[in-house]
């Protein structure tokens, strides 16, 4: 906190103008600077460091397609067990139970609480043996990594409309409830559900924690394993792998930006919104 | 969380409990929270259940009698140093990134809203903060090992200085807290702008009316509204690093001494088969620690909270 006064008061000095008391040029672009050498710098070095040859390489190996493929398979039995496991409980909670959502929220940050490490430990315990040879127990529990960001992308998409008026709407005019969520519900939750679905994508492609305790050669593991073979290859795998969560990322924090000013998706609201929840609860008719 | 929870549920219990008509309205009762119950199983079967059981396993020998040998054997000796080394690490990567993320976020707190600058910032925030694990080890054995390519700059800038001989590690905590920052100080700058955000100017303005200069303000006023965040703020940073796993594993080989790393070998079977309780003891631990942590934060939410609305 001294750093921040100190440092402002010498550039004031320096800048000698009153009237731009609130921007301190030079020391903005002095912090920025070093965070963007920071932050770049490594990312060159790896694409230095990978060279192009091992970029070509990458996608040659059988095991690549295997561990790729797995991780893509995961992906894709997550995200849909996701929705279909969150979509109608947020939107239930919101119209029928809405005094729970704070128990929700809490709920769905424990995973985050509880380490993958230790979770994973606790699930290899517990797991029936027909799941424990399967990777499709990854696939089951990485709906409950995803759940955090699943549900406050939801949970912040229904706040932005009014979901009561047009269910009751919807049921007035003799639409039975799958049709209203299907028809109704669903079409308006379209972003939340983008960016719940590209989270969870970003968070299986990336999850090595618990792939690896389990035994499964998923696409990070893999990377991991074939540093042995190669290097260059694995940083190559690396870099690739950082590029697709990238655009996945930068697709949702875009699409978010526009739909709603601050409800955007992913880690951004995860620890924030609960300062804004309080304010939105207390006007919430019951 | 619990009281949370608790609060949540006594009007229900009221209201079903004192009047006439009992058992229909805990037929409805019941029909309500249906809708709840899928997502309800699913937590018990896949967060609760495992998370159980390993509270049970901790205090359990190999032939499933009670015992608190296993949480004894995880305090001391070198399971006790990886608790230690943990915890340091995650203090160290919770305050150094807690100060150079608040830095970065008070730097675009006083650009203007539609600044291009900062909407890069932030953009690139929500990017980094999300990057842990497997490719960031990466990046940074690509950069910095001794076959690195930073590495290799700085011999030809120093004409052959190679700081592998001169101290310099990536495996060791030094290299792991280097490599933490990387998602660490993005995060910090999401959790603090918010938060940064919520200081209005109108108070700055009273303070300077009443003669005060930067330091005064931020000593009398800014920094005391904002300090609950911002140690909030480190505590999410403490509970970010000391859960992080994939990063260290896949930078240092599993060799460095962490409480995840080691319960980790402990559950592969690299060490010696049977001391998976060992291990459960260790993931208890591990979460009473992230426990304590949260709870901190939700104390220092709730202070701030009450500026920053």
């Amino acid at each position: 906190m001294a750093a921040v006064a100190s440092s402002e008061q010498t550039d004031i000095q320096r800048a000698g103008a009153p009237a731009r008391r609130r921007s301190f040029p030079v020391w903005r672009w002095a912090i920025l600077l070093i965070a963007a050498a920071y932050f770049l710098i490594p990312l060159y070095a790896a694409l230095r460091f990978a060279g192009f040859k091992a970029f070509t390489q990458v996608t040659s190996y059988p095991s690549f397609g295997s561990a790729f493929g797995l991780s893509l398979r995961l992906a894709i039995i997550a995200t849909v067990l996701t929705l279909v496991l969150m979509v109608p409980t947020t939107v239930y909670v919101h119209l029928r139970l809405p005094r729970i959502r704070r128990v929700m929220e809490a709920i769905t940050i424990l995973p985050i609480v509880i380490p993958p490490i230790v979770l994973i430990i606790g699930v290899l315990k517990v797991a029936p043996g027909f799941l424990l040879g399967s990777p499709n127990l990854l696939g089951l529990e990485y709906v409950v990594l995803a759940m955090p960001f699943a549900y406050r992308s939801l949970d912040a998409g229904l706040r932005s409309f009014d979901v009561k008026t047009m269910v009751e709407a919807a049921n007035s005019l003799g639409a039975g409830w799958p049709t209203t969520l299907w028809r109704v519900v669903v079409p308006n939750l379209r972003t939340a559900m983008l960016s719940a679905t590209v989270l969870t994508v970003a968070l299986v492609l990336g999850e090595y924690t618990m792939a690896s305790l389990d035994n499964f050669q998923t696409f990070p593991v893999w990377i991991v394993n074939f540093e042995q073979n190669s290097g260059p290859v694995s940083v190559a795998a690396s870099l690739l792998a950082l590029f697709v969560t990238w655009i996945l990322l930068m697709f949702i924090v875009t699409v978010g930006g526009r739909s709603a000013s601050k409800r955007g998706g992913g880690q951004v609201q995860l620890f924030t919104i609960s300062t804004q929840t309080a304010s939105h609860t207390t006007g919430e008719p019951e | 969380m619990a009281e949370i929870a608790t609060q949540a549920a006594a009007p229900e219990v009221s209201a079903s409990g004192a009047r006439p008509g009992r058992a229909s309205r805990l037929i409805r009762a019941v029909a309500r929270w249906a809708g709840v119950l899928p997502f309800g199983a699913y937590v018990a079967l896949g967060l609760a259940a495992p998370t159980i059981a390993i509270a049970i396993g901790a205090f359990q020998d190999n032939n499933g009698h009670a015992t608190v040998s296993n949480i004894d054997a995880a305090v001391h000796g070198t399971y006790l140093t990886g608790l230690k080394t943990s915890i340091e690490l995650s203090v160290a990567t919770a305050i150094v990134p807690g100060i150079f993320g608040l830095l970065i976020a008070y730097a675009i707190y006083t650009a203007k809203r539609g600044n291009v600058l900062r909407r890069v910032v932030i953009t690139a925030s929500g990017v980094f903060a999300n990057f842990g694990g497997v490719p960031l080890a990466f990046l940074f054995i690509a950069a910095l090992s001794t076959t690195g390519v930073v590495t290799g700059w700085i011999k030809d800038i120093t004409g052959g200085f190679n700081i592998w001989n001169h101290g310099f590690t990536l495996y060791n905590a030094f290299g792991v807290f280097f490599v933490y920052m990387y998602f660490q100080i993005p995060l910090m700058v999401l959790v603090i702008l918010p938060a940064l955000e919520g200081l209005k100017p109108a108070w700055r303005e009273a303070a300077q009316n009443m003669g005060a200069g930067p330091w005064q303000y931020w000593r009398y006023v800014g920094g005391p509204v904002l300090f609950p965040s911002f140690l909030g703020c480190l505590l999410l940073l403490f509970g970010s690093a000391f859960s992080a796993y994939a990063t260290a594993e896949a930078l240092t080989g599993g060799t460095i001494a962490l409480t995840p790393i080691q319960i980790g070998a402990l559950l592969n079977g690299n060490v010696l088969a049977g001391q998976e309780n060992l291990g459960y003891a260790m993931g208890l631990i591990m979460v009473v620690v992230i426990t304590i942590v949260m709870i901190g934060y939700t104390i220092l939410q709730r202070r701030a909270a009450r500026w920053l609305r």
